[in-house]
């Protein structure tokens, strides 16, 4: 359910700034829009774990694909550099080593589908509220890049960098931290001895 | 290849689209005269006289058709299907492992302009790019309904993350010395540098990153599934690992895709280390002229690198799954962490 939630994240901000945005970028903004939309449908509905996974692809691919829409290249390649070159590989890596069916296999709804889509739906008002709240119809503007040179240069990086490791900085080392102590945890939990 | 050069030879405008045809088209030309060259040179003939033979020699003079006789062959095989594969997946996994591998050569630079398309992010955006093959494994090795190409797959799997870390972490130093991902800047930073004062070669990066370099070479070895890291493919323990099902113009794609991402592997690796499509030392050429020149310059310093990939295949016996791992996690993840410390106290000093 989670990347539901994340294209409805990315489909409902429809603001359609005039100037930000150029007519191809909305055409393929739409097409992809609607590949997600069905290939996140696909993930939830289709009846072969490895197919679902498959599906997450087309998804998270589709995320990368917006970024790049939205001019934040960095971001677009750290996409498919961890969700498609890491994520998708270690769910495929995990279910094949595990369980991987070829064909229909029956078992893999439970009965938690209600409280999922309930999750879905408070999901979507949430982040539609809002998104919708704090920008309305009003034009991105890309604070971060403001000032920054054009893309093909290395200003939007720094940027990304700069706001990481000087305004942002605590939040990331504590995120940094807990990812350690997951991993720390992971570890410990799979040790037989 | 761009307006600047088209207008002098063509002496005509150029729409974007029209000079991004150009663009892919001819990175198309030189990827694959550059793979065949490079499985012509070396799987062909390096490696026969390593062996004391003399490799193909009836296809065309000293046997240069060969490769066209091979790709002749494959595409006239019946293009099979096991009876309990999974068709979709099966079929286009090839794809997938492709276009990775083409992906890859769009931001490599061959001269002032000619690069299809020069990325802010250059360096980081080919690393992505790499590490998309993966997912065309494993989609194979699981469709193919066969346990000998899952376990090819899952080594792959296991072998491809645990190789991309000391791949990117080797990157960092270099991208820490020059200050850019863009690999137009890295080269310009190799150029421009200087050893001691004495600019004469400027300064490429193997001299300060010899570490990184190592760690580089070795960790691109493994990427490419190459001995002494080919568990996935271990034709004595897995038969052909995730390829086994595969025949005809499918299994030629991966012998393309695999010989082009060594390329693709080499070319970057020159011009992260090798001061990329610059000749050594400012020798005042145009722009213009640097353009023909760039690019057979990059093509022999990764057609070089590509030939110490086969050299290493085809020296060394294959390691044991448990010492490919140890290596990356235990030896190649810290060194390239030390040696990205060092570079950054190193950075900061001078």
């Amino acid at each position: 359910m989670n990347s539901a939630a994340l294209i409805i994240a990315e489909v409902v901000p429809l603001v359609t700034p005039e100037t930000t945005f150029d007519v191809p970028a909305n055409v393929v903004f739409a097409v992809q829009a609607v590949v997600m939309i069905f290939a996140a449908l696909r993930v939830v509905t289709t009846k072969n774990i490895v197919h679902a996974a498959l599906w997450l692809v087309v998804v998270l691919g589709g995320v990368g694909l917006n970024y790049i829409l939205l001019q934040a290249e960095f971001v677009a390649v750290t996409q498919f550099l961890v969700y498609l070159g890491a994520v998708i590989v270690l769910f495929l890596f995990g279910v094949m080593l595990t369980r991987a069916p070829l064909g229909v296999s029956d078992d893999l709804d439970n009965n938690q589908k209600k409280i999922g889509i309930g999750v879905g739906v408070a999901l979507l008002a949430v982040l539609s509220y809002a998104l919708i709240e704090s920008f309305g119809r009003s034009e991105l503007t890309f604070a971060a890049y403001e000032g920054v040179a054009g893309p093909n240069t290395n200003g939007r990086t720094q940027a990304v960098s700069d706001a990481i490791f000087g305004q942002y900085l605590i939040p990331f080392e504590m995120l940094s931290l807990l990812l350690l102590a997951a991993l720390i945890g992971a570890i410990v939990l799979a040790r037989r001895d | 290849m761009t307006q600047a050069v088209l207008h002098p030879i063509l002496g005509l405008e150029l729409a974007y689209w029209q000079e991004t045809t150009i663009r892919v088209l001819l990175g198309l030309v030189a990827l694959l005269l550059l793979t065949g060259g490079a499985v012509y040179l070396y799987l062909f003939k390096f490696v026969s006289f390593m062996q004391s033979r003399l490799g193909p020699m009836e296809a065309g003079p000293y046997g240069s058709m060969q490769l066209l006789a091979e790709v002749g062959k494959w595409l006239q095989k019946e293009d099979i299907f096991t009876e309990d594969s999974d068709k979709f997946i099966f079929g286009i996994a090839p794809a997938v492992v492709l276009a990775s591998t083409f992906l890859m050569f769009v931001v490599i630079p061959a001269g002032p302009n000619a690069v299809v398309a020069d990325l802010g992010t250059g360096i980081y955006f080919v690393l992505a790019m790499s590490s998309l093959s993966v997912i065309g494994i494993l989609m194979a090795g699981w469709a193919s309904a066969n346990k000998y190409a899952l376990m090819g797959a899952l080594r792959a799997g296991g072998q491809l993350i645990a190789y991309e870390l000391p791949l990117i972490l080797a990157v960092v130093g270099v991208v820490i010395s020059a200050g850019s991902l863009n690999l137009q800047d890295i080269v310009a930073a190799q150029s421009d540098g200087a050893i001691f004062g004495w600019t004469g070669i400027g300064n490429p990066y193997i001299l300060t990153q010899i570490v990184g370099f190592t760690i580089f070479l070795i960790a691109v070895q493994a990427e490419l599934t190459q001995t002494p890291f080919d568990m996935p493919i271990a034709e004595s323990e897995l038969v052909a690992g995730y390829q086994v099902e595969y025949t005809g113009i499918r299994f030629l794609v991966y012998f393309i895709a695999e010989f082009a991402t060594a390329v693709a592997f080499a070319a970057v690796a020159s011009t992260l280390f090798l001061g990329g499509w610059q000749l050594p030392g400012a020798w005042g050429i145009s722009d213009g002229a640097m353009n023909a020149i760039g690019p057979i310059m990059i093509s022999t310093k990764a057609v070089l690198l590509v030939g110490v990939v086969f050299w290493v295949r085809f020296s060394l016996p294959r390691f044991r799954e448990d010492q490919l791992q140890k290596l990356a996690w235990k030896v190649l993840i810290p060194l390239a962490l030390a040696n990205i410390v060092v570079t950054g106290v190193m950075k900061v000093v001078f």
